[in-house]
């Protein structure tokens, strides 16, 4: 890679070892994927919950923010993903407490190195929504595909190591999706099932993740420009695409802004498109099939929840209560959480008997163990992501829309 | 016994030489494994109940979050991480992953690696070279 006199500065140590480092694991990666020189970041994102670090990432952590400010504190605006551990209310949820200490030594090292804790995957809708050609080090799937396909930003998945690295040099390696070539469409769909809730946005992001087939596919969706989808539609469309697939850019012609129409997203003829309709959609569904009606919780996150999407659950909660053993989990940002309990949705979510955390994600904060704690397998999502996600922990996913989800908690079965 | 020499994209890490555990399936660290018992654990992945310990996974492309980035320093600091991973196509998450750990990666290889291999045979893998040796 070329490296201008500044990095080149940084590779010889001028700037303390830890710069040095970084950059020099920033020049691995970019060596991998053939990257020419960097491209300086505007902002880091961070994803860093203590079930990914362990113990290990944690030490890494704590032996980084020994050093002077000089040397370590991050360079650029730093923020980030949501956290292992509410540390406000663990304790309802049967968290471990050593899960809880350990979060606290992450978030302990995060501040000693200038990091601001936002503790969120929805910081598009909540800290500062990107700008169109702004290139960026985001680090959550679901906050990269919102930022390149809805916002015209520029960004790769940058994970955990990388994010940090980027934020104590201030760039990253000039490849993949800050690339011109790599943001042109290189798969066609055509909608003809459009979607009417979020959970089928999701649904439909998940049918197009899986058929991609490398991080580099960009799909061009139609059928979807009559809809005007929202902000929380295409969250969920995204954040669906990107966890089945590993996708960081689409584009809808008509709607997102580097796809005016089908033709100029396109070099050459566009190809032919595969059809989405009913039958795909069941085919897909098929996938979520359970045996019987037993159910042991429900989670509205992955992702966090907007504040409209809180206040449609608190509607839904209003005057109601669980009265079986089912659990009822949502999952916010602090910024919304605290909107929440101002403008008193909170107090309806949880006059019902449900939980509403903060600053976590339910699949990041040991969702295995928190399974093993309270009994529960059986687990019903309107998050096509979470359902994607959440076998694997050994729960049995049940994909449903918001609706239909409240309804099952509040009869303590699925219905 | 003759050897095969399989070219891919250079690549990351050490040089290591282990059994190849091979499946037409993808991966994520978070989404498919148990990594406290060092098993794949998704239901619907192909290797679901295998061990990977030590093994040198050959897989389709890197699927899902960017978990992985840590997970794997976090797998190798308790010795319960696979030898190597060969994909057909990386994302960045396991590049980066890699590169911090000091994880041994290669893709892009000229054919179809997960075709190319078969569970069971030992291979080594040189990233600095992006070739993989079947046979001795």
């Amino acid at each position: 890679m070329k490296l201008n006199d500044y990095e080149q500065a940084m590779l010889a140590g001028e700037y303390g070892e830890p710069r040095r480092r970084a950059l020099a694991q920033q020049i691995e990666i970019g060596d991998f994927f053939d990257a020419e020189d960097f491209v300086e970041v505007a902002q880091a994102h961070i994803m860093a919950d203590t079930e990914s670090l362990g113990e290990a990432g944690v030490s890494f952590l704590e032996d980084l923010a020994k050093g002077s400010a000089e040397e370590c504190k991050v360079r650029i605006p730093t923020i980030t993903d949501p956290r292992g551990a509410d540390f406000n209310a663990y304790q309802r949820i049967n968290h471990d407490p050593a899960y809880v200490a350990l979060e606290r030594r992450a978030v302990d090292a995060f501040r000693a190195l200038g990091v601001l804790m936002t503790d969120t995957c929805i910081n598009y809708q909540t800290v500062m929504a990107p700008v169109r050609g702004e290139h960026l080090a985001m680090g959550d799937t679901g906050v990269v595909i919102y930022s390149n396909a809805v916002l015209g930003a520029r960004t790769n998945y940058e994970g955990g190591p990388s994010a940090l690295a980027a934020a104590m040099t201030g760039r990253t390696a000039r490849y993949g999706f800050h690339l011109d070539q790599h943001r042109r469409g290189t798969v066609r769909f055509v909608v003809e099932k459009q979607p009417s809730d979020w959970c089928n946005w999701g649904i439909l992001g998940g049918i197009i993740g899986r058929a991609m087939r490398s991080y580099f596919d960009v799909p061009v969706i139609e059928g979807l420009d009559g809809l005007k989808p929202t902000s929380d539609d295409l969250k969920h469309f995204g954040a669906a695409m990107a966890s089945f697939g590993s996708s960081a850019l689409f584009h809808i012609p008509g709607v997102t802004p580097e796809a005016p129409d089908l033709k100029s997203v396109f070099d050459g003829v566009p190809p032919e498109p595969t059809v989405i309709n009913a039958d795909t959609i069941d085919t897909f569904m098929t996938s979520y099939g359970v045996a019987d009606d037993h159910l042991d919780v429900v989670v509205f996150a992955a992702p966090q929840l907007s504040l409209l999407e809180l206040q449609r659950l608190a509607g839904l909660l209003e005057g109601q209560k669980l009265e079986g053993s089912v659990a009822l989990i949502a999952a916010t940002n602090p910024e919304n959480k605290s909107a929440a309990d101002r403008m008193g949705l909170t107090a309806s979510i949880e006059g019902s008997g449900a939980i509403l955390l903060e600053g976590v994600c339910f699949y990041q904060m040991h969702a295995r163990e928190l399974g093993e704690a309270n009994g529960w397998t059986r687990l019903m999502t309107n998050s096509a992501k979470l359902s994607n996600i959440i076998g694997g922990y050994g729960y049995e996913p049940v994909l449903a829309d918001m609706e239909r989800c409240v309804k099952s908690a509040i009869a303590g079965r699925i219905v | 016994m003759s050897r095969t020499i399989l070219q891919g994209h250079a690549g990351i890490g050490k040089a290591v030489t282990a059994e190849a555990l091979v499946a037409r399936d993808n991966f994520s660290a978070r989404y498919d494994l148990d990594r406290i018992k060092g098993v794949f654990s998704r239901p619907a992945h192909a290797l679901c109940g295998e061990n990977y310990v030590g093994k040198v996974l050959v897989l389709n492309i890197a699927k899902g979050g960017v978990a992985t980035a840590w997970m794997l320093h976090e797998m190798m600091s308790r010795d319960m991480a696979p030898a190597a991973l060969l994909l057909n196509y990386a994302n960045p998450i396991i590049a980066q992953g890699a590169a911090f750990a000091g994880f041994t990666l290669i893709d892009r290889f000229e054919s179809d690696i997960t075709q190319s291999i078969q569970t069971g045979d030992v291979i080594h893998v040189d990233p600095a070279a992006g070739t993989v040796t079947i046979g001795e």
